[in-house]
């Protein structure tokens, strides 16, 4: 993907949204002050990276993991985060879990109707992560468009 | 126009719980050039966490301004709040306090800058 600047902002139809849920009703949001939050949340990214970086190294891993990420919300004392941030988690992992059983069932499924046709088992296995690399591919054009509209 | 648009970003988030782009929210991260990889849990408590922020800055300025009366959310809320509020300390330096040039000509003459500092 080409690195633009502009890639480096969050949505500003996502992030307006997000102020308005947060704001009492009928709050009027200047646009100066809607492009401050949207850049100060892409600053609180880069900062948290970078504090839970940190925790990886110290630990001597590479990749950023769950724990990294809460406790640079500690760090940067954002404790009130971590409660809601666990739900998410926690939220996460059930979708997870559901939708591995949900694929494995359809793996089965697949395997049986092989067993009828003959197919190769590889292949289909094949054709499933070419499916999700295009799901990805999709989410990543709509957000594009939709910036496009907003901009 | 985008009423369709945004109803399917409701169907995106609510599969995940989140309303950011995850994809965009690991660019930014990845720009960080000591970072080499991130684990999805991670990259999912990221972007939730960006989330509440988003809240708790527009939340805490708003409560701190002076827009409060006329229900308005302005620059200057924000900048105040950030100066002002410890943990948003980090802001300071993107949400600089606006001060006309006239004022600030009169605070560099009451404070001269040293030549060596620039």
């Amino acid at each position: 993907m080409a690195e633009r600047p502009e890639d480096l902002n969050l949505p500003n139809a996502v992030i307006t949204r997000i102020i308005k849920e947060a704001l009492p009703d009928g709050v009027n949001v200047s646009k100066e002050a809607r492009r401050a939050i949207s850049q100060a949340a892409s600053v609180f990214v880069l900062y948290a990276t970078s504090c839970a970086n940190n925790f990886a190294m110290k630990a001597k891993r590479k990749t950023l993991n769950a724990t990294d990420v809460m406790s640079a919300m500690e760090e940067m004392e954002f404790e009130r985060f971590l409660q809601p941030l666990r739900e998410s988690l926690e939220a996460y992992k059930k979708g997870q879990k559901g939708k591995k059983e949900a694929s494995e069932q359809k793996r089965k499924d697949a395997k049986e109707k092989k067993n009828d046709t003959g197919e190769n088992d590889k292949s289909r296995d094949d054709e499933e992560e070419e499916e999700e690399r295009m799901e990805e591919d999709q989410e990543v054009e709509n957000e594009v468009e939709e910036e496009e509209v907003e901009n | 126009m985008s009423g369709n648009k945004v109803e399917a970003d409701v169907n995106a988030s609510n599969s995940k719980g989140v309303s950011l782009p995850m994809a965009r929210v690991k660019l930014i991260m990845k720009s960080s050039p000591e970072v080499s990889s991130i684990n999805q849990e991670a990259l999912l408590l990221t972007t939730k966490a960006t989330e509440l922020f988003v809240q708790y800055l527009a939340v805490s300025a708003f409560l701190n301004g002076s827009g409060k009366a006329e229900n308005t959310l302005s620059y200057s809320d924000l900048a105040n709040t950030a100066e002002e509020t410890e943990t948003f300390q980090f802001l300071t330096d993107i949400l600089p306090r606006k001060i006309l040039v006239r004022d600030y000509l009169k605070f560099l003459e009451e404070n001269p800058v040293d030549e060596a500092d620039n």
